[in-house]
């Protein structure tokens, strides 16, 4: 049994997720994402469960753990109970604890998506809000929607919505204390410390690659190579 | 036989739903994408059922989506959510009813992991003294918004001015319903009906005249995938699978779908939106999508509420051929007025995806 693997079993969701796996490929054949990317949950699980830390540590910096959707759709039909996508989840936590994350381009993407949720859940008390979706990087929310963040006085406000006002509602602003209660929660339960963490490594990652952080933000968010999915060649 | 089996697995997905006395959390999405539907759910229970269901300003995101985004540890999305129970506690409610399927799910799911590893909810009620000195009971009694909808189903249908049933015809419609995967696919005894054979939606659409329309991926995912969407360059999973449902619902003609996750709405609604730009497809008739709703859209329609009202001017794919087939009254002149009837812009058009 490997050092990695021990720190794996640590988390609640290896407790939970990872029993008796039985190789049936049944978590593979329900899965979205393995229908979409060259993915497979069942050689994850059992890579695993053979507890061999050169593999687990492989794993850990490949793009592969980084594909699923954490639908769970896998959850239901395992006929062991396991949890593919829960130990998907424990892996991400530890590639990230590891700094591995930023060895896979899909890793990679976890430094605009921490910033982006966790600047919305710590400043507006929302994970997502309309005053931080921009409709340059979603033009797929449709016309309708570039009206809708043109005119969101106007239109939260015919709807009923409470936006950016005191007192309960949709949308409303959240009273400063409470931010302060979940920056707190932060700071207690190793939320600003994986903050700081995502930082420092992707800055590292940033100047390895000769870009600025702005400029290394931009291309995580945006940049896709064609060997993730199963219809390339 | 095949009757008989499934009534078996309904029969062991039986839930119980308390009838009132209600702590609500909102949804990040729902919200701000949906805001009407939040309104009219309160509106709904509380003003036409007269039911009690109590809104805190102080609650705030569960952080489910920065959780399954891999953003945030464990024990701070647990501490969230703790603080979440303590203010229900202050509050002095036992049940929570929350309006976001992610939250259903996380809360569920902390619960469970509460259950089967005790000392792991004594650290968070550590964590959530030393930040916020406050303390939590566990909610006697947990539901999705949609649960509560299902259950008052019968008295909505009783209150109808509408049915989803063709006005000139007479025949149901043709619903699909949605499921969000984190209803019940991790904890299918949570969820009214399980996991295979959910029921929460079906029975809305029974209990108002519409026909159950059963299709080959009806249980498959909309294709959100937290980072495969909210990512920009991840994209593709998202409207592969969503694109994957349209496909397979095509041939049994649906006039319409009803969806309880705030997100499988808006990314059924939009990713038609796209493929109709990007390979000019459309799936509904004439040149229109098939319409997507929330459950509480449709049920603000059955009751009888201005489809303006309701927010569906905020959908992507026009809603009117279904409102006219309804026999649902409309008027194109307020669709997009502002607050008080202002006048404002209106919206740009699709090029190939038709509009009213």
């Amino acid at each position: 049994m490997g050092k990695l693997f021990d720190e794996l079993s640590e988390d609640y969701r290896v407790k939970e997720g990872l029993k008796t796996c039985i190789n049936c490929g049944t978590c593979t054949a329900i899965c979205p994402a393995a229908e979409f990317y060259r993915y497979d949950p069942r050689k994850i699980v059992d890579t695993v469960q053979r507890k061999d830390d050169a593999e687990i540590e492989a794993l850990l910096k490949s793009d592969t753990i980084w594909y699923c959707g954490e639908c769970m759709s896998c959850v239901t039909r395992c006929p062991r109970k396991n949890g593919a996508g829960l130990v998907i989840m424990a892996l991400r936590n530890l590639s990230i604890k590891k700094g591995y994350f930023t060895e896979s381009e899909k890793g990679r993407q976890i430094y605009p998506l921490t910033k982006a949720l966790n600047g919305n859940i710590l400043n507006l008390g929302y994970c997502v809000h309309p005053l931080t979706f921009a409709y340059a990087d979603h033009p797929e929310s449709g016309p309708v929607f570039e009206w809708v963040l043109k005119n969101k006085d106007e239109v939260y406000g015919r709807l009923g919505a409470n936006y950016r006002g005191n007192g309960p509602g949709a949308l409303r602003e959240i009273p400063q204390e409470d931010l302060d209660e979940l920056k707190a929660i932060y700071d207690v339960t190793g939320g600003t410390e994986r903050l700081e963490l995502v930082e420092q490594y992707s800055h590292a990652k940033a100047q390895e690659m000769g870009m600025t952080d702005e400029e290394y933000l931009k291309y995580t968010f945006e940049y896709c190579s064609n060997k993730h999915f199963n219809n390339e060649g | 036989m095949i009757y008989q089996g499934k009534q078996k697995i309904w029969s062991d997905y039986q839930k119980e739903i308390p009838d009132n006395h209600w702590f609500y959390v909102r949804s990040c999405i729902r919200q701000s994408f949906f805001p009407a539907s939040e309104r009219y759910f309160l509106n709904i229970c509380r003003d036409l059922l007269g039911k009690d269901i109590y809104e805190t300003e102080h609650h705030t995101t569960c952080g489910g989506i920065a959780y399954h985004s891999d953003t945030i540890p464990q024990e701070t999305a647990m501490t969230i959510v703790a603080r979440q129970f303590a203010l229900m506690k202050e509050a002095g409610y036992k049940n929570l009813v929350t309006s976001c399927i992610t939250s259903f799910g996380n809360y569920t799911e902390i619960l469970e992991t509460w259950r089967e590893f005790p000392e792991l909810e004594a650290r968070i009620r550590e964590n959530l003294w030393k930040a916020c000195r406050r303390e939590f009971d566990k909610p006697e009694y947990l539901a999705h918004a949609s649960d509560l909808v299902y259950k008052f189903r019968h008295e909505i249908a009783s209150k109808a001015k509408y049915n989803l049933v063709d006005h000139m015809t007479g025949e149901p419609l043709r619903v699909v319903e949605h499921i969000g995967c984190h209803y019940s696919k991790m904890f299918p005894h949570k969820g009214v009906g399980g996991a295979e054979y959910p029921c929460v939606l079906s029975g809305m659409v029974d209990s108002w005249g519409g026909q159950v329309i059963d299709y080959p991926e009806r249980r498959h995912c909309c294709g959100f995938g937290f980072r495969q969407y909210l990512v920009k360059a991840n994209r593709g999973y998202s409207i592969a699978n969503t694109h994957k449902k349209f496909e397979s619902m095509e041939p049994y003609h649906p006039d319409m779908i009803i969806t309880n996750c705030p997100g499988c709405p808006y990314f059924l609604d939009r990713w038609q939106y796209v493929i109709s730009e990007m390979e000019g497809k459309t799936y509904g008739r004439n040149g229109y999508g098939i319409p997507v709703f929330t459950y509480e859209e449709v049920a603000g329609l059955v009751l009888g509420f201005d489809p303006w009202d309701l927010g569906l001017q905020m959908h992507q794919v026009a809603v009117e051929p279904l409102l006219e087939k309804m026999g649902v009254p409309y008027n194109p002149k307020t669709k997009y007025l502002g607050l008080n009837g202002k006048e404002i812009m209106k919206p740009g058009l699709p090029t190939v995806l038709k509009c009213c």
